[in-house]
């Protein structure tokens, strides 16, 4: 039990009795009150504590003790200390895949996100009413549903015969019309517009309904000064909106960092390693390769580069915010 | 406010552009399913022919009852027992502040940002051991645990706003902690429970890297891993994979529309939170 809690308790209880005798029974009577309650509060948690521990917490030790191990999954594991980590830095297939993740970064968050802004910031004042309601609900679907469901749609749009090379053709742009997710160079551009489809929607929401509480008399007395939509957008809209544009990021970055579904589903990490990212490489070297002391490996790694890049966020936007 | 009218124009044409590109793919699909089985139709062809058999057929072919029926259980599975067990936590750690308080929430948050592929190895290791690998509860179990970060900060984020005088009030009539934790303060939060069981049950409808890994046969699988596994089957079959993925988006496109209100404020709440 930390020190101060118990102090502060037997602090007031001192204070308000008189005799120093009455005081001590008193305080064994309220210490085991207090302890009696500490135990009824820690049965509370427990369910939580446990299944945490169990599929949580053990997993993640024994992910970072597989990492130090060569091991096939059945046979017996040979100790390598660092070899595996240093295997990954070396291979580009696998230092590949955190390139390519943070290419999703681009794609899955700033896109978004600086997108989501402007037309947030466009369509905040016209979108009220029943036009803003329906507009809300329609640009809120994609983050409904499955992401899984999300590539298989942009799996056949993006395919020779689908809708975006059709579109391509209508406006005389056939020359440079593909199969999108087969190309080596176009692919992980193309899983970065599914991902844009999955995310706009929701940076523009959340964004919309923080600006709805900044108050319009700001830009009011912006607009009497003279200021522009930009100027406006700069000086008042950005700044006020920190904390959900730190919340969108958050929210975006670690989609495009531990990127999975879509990526599995319309290209599985290809053409080659085209667009292999973390997720998909982790699953691939543990569950066909093999390799599972190499996957818990880049499991590490990509665990520590998530937080690493989360947190400057959650500082800078929490910071600003107060 | 006044708006310039060429403002007014310009916003609500970008708000339509939006929309558009938004739902276009959804018609893509749509008008793809009702091309025959086997063909590869342009993106936008309307077809001759409609054949509404299609989804006739790839609803047979998918066992969706079936797979129905296993994305409700596993739901119906989770998120009650999450529900109650991070509600107890949170209640523990935000409004009973028992010793170890500041500790506890530390280490439930830091398992926030967690990506689930970072632990899937040792869970499908661990599950293979327990002897619950490719049941359903192989989802279940480490789902219900992969929750408990968001889960408990979301409720005690609630309960530690709640005034003390209700807690105390209710002491001096003589209420344990257990009546005062489901008498008294599990109905003051309902809200927030309604939020997190919708966010918990959508996170799970939808979840494919667990259905994945650990559970081989689609009928025993959610339905983003069933989907998964449709896509696999009817790879060549464009008509038809089309067909059996609309099938599969109808029941949360149905249950989006009607909750529309209550789903968007809970997922724009849960992210602003977590």
């Amino acid at each position: 039990m930390p020190v101060p809690f118990k102090s502060k308790v037997t602090f007031t209880m001192t204070s308000d009795t008189r005799t120093a005798a009455h005081a001590s029974s008193r305080r064994i009577f309220l210490h085991r009150r207090v302890r009696r309650e500490a135990i009824i509060g820690w049965l509370f948690v427990m369910p939580a504590l446990v299944m945490y521990a169990v599929f949580v917490l053990q997993p993640l030790v024994l992910t970072i003790t597989y990492s130090f191990y060569k091991w096939n999954g059945v046979g017996p594991a040979t100790w390598v200390g660092l070899n595996n980590y240093i295997t990954i830095l070396q291979v580009p297939n696998l230092i590949g895949t955190i390139y390519n993740a943070f290419w999703l970064v681009v794609w899955f968050s700033f896109i978004p996100v600086s997108l989501g802004l402007v037309v947030a910031s466009v369509i905040h004042r016209v979108a009220t009413g029943q036009l803003g309601a329906i507009a809300r609900t329609v640009l809120f679907t994609p983050q409904v549903i499955p992401l899984v469901a999300a590539g298989i749609i942009w799996g056949w749009l993006l395919a020779l015969p689908g809708l975006i090379n059709q579109i391509l053709k209508i406006v005389g742009l056939e020359a440079i019309t593909r199969a999108w997710l087969g190309d080596f160079h176009w692919a992980l551009p193309a899983v970065g517009v599914i991902g844009i489809w999955v995310l706009l929607g929701f940076c523009t929401v959340l964004l919309l309904t923080g600006m709805g509480k900044i108050d319009p008399s700001l830009y009011e007395s912006a607009r009497i000064d003279g200021a522009g939509w930009f100027r406006e957008f700069v000086t008042i809209t950005v700044p006020l909106l920190k904390n959900e544009i730190g919340v969108c990021l958050t929210v975006t970055v670690i989609a495009a960092l531990a990127a999975f579904d879509i990526v599995w589903v319309s290209t599985a990490g290809g053409p080659g390693n085209a667009t292999a990212v973390p997720g998909i490489q982790i699953y691939i070297l543990a569950f066909t390769q093999r390799a599972v002391g190499l996957a818990s490996a880049l499991a590490v790694m990509l665990m520590v580069l998530v937080v690493v890049v989360i947190l400057p966020i959650q500082w800078l936007s929490r910071e600003s915010a107060q | 406010m006044r708006v310039a009218r060429s403002e007014l124009w310009a916003g609500r044409a970008l708000l339509l552009v939006l929309m558009t590109l938004t739902i276009l793919p959804f018609i893509s699909i749509f008008m793809t399913a009702l091309h025959p089985s086997g063909t590869v139709p342009g993106g936008l062809d309307w077809p001759v022919h409609p054949q509404w058999g299609n989804f006739v057929t790839a609803f047979n072919d998918a066992h969706m009852p079936a797979m129905l029926a296993s994305s409700t259980f596993i739901v119906l599975a989770v998120v009650p027992v999450s529900l109650l067990i991070s509600t107890m936590a949170g209640f523990a750690i935000g409004l009973l502040r028992i010793p170890g308080a500041r500790a506890l929430l530390f280490l439930f948050v830091f398992g926030l940002t967690l990506p689930f592929s970072g632990i899937i190895i040792p869970i499908y290791f661990l599950e293979r051991a327990m002897g619950i690998y490719n049941t359903r509860l192989a989802i279940v179990l480490p789902l219900i645990a992969l929750y408990m970060p968001f889960a408990v900060f979301w409720m005690r984020a609630h309960f530690v706003n709640m005034p003390t005088e209700i807690s105390e009030a209710a002491r001096v009539d003589g209420a344990t902690t257990w009546d005062l934790f489901w008498q008294i303060h599990v109905p003051l939060a309902g809200p927030p429970i309604a939020s997190l069981g919708i966010l918990m049950s959508i996170w799970t409808w939808n979840q494919f890297l667990l259905a994945l890994v650990l559970v081989e046969d689609p009928t025993q699988r959610t339905m983003a891993g069933a989907l998964g596994a449709f896509q696999g089957h009817y790879a060549t079959d464009i008509p038809l994979l089309c067909a059996g993925t609309i099938l599969i988006l109808v029941p949360t496109l149905v249950i989006f529309v009607l909750f529309q209100r209550q789903i968007i404020l809970a997922l724009l709440q849960g992210s602003v939170k977590g």
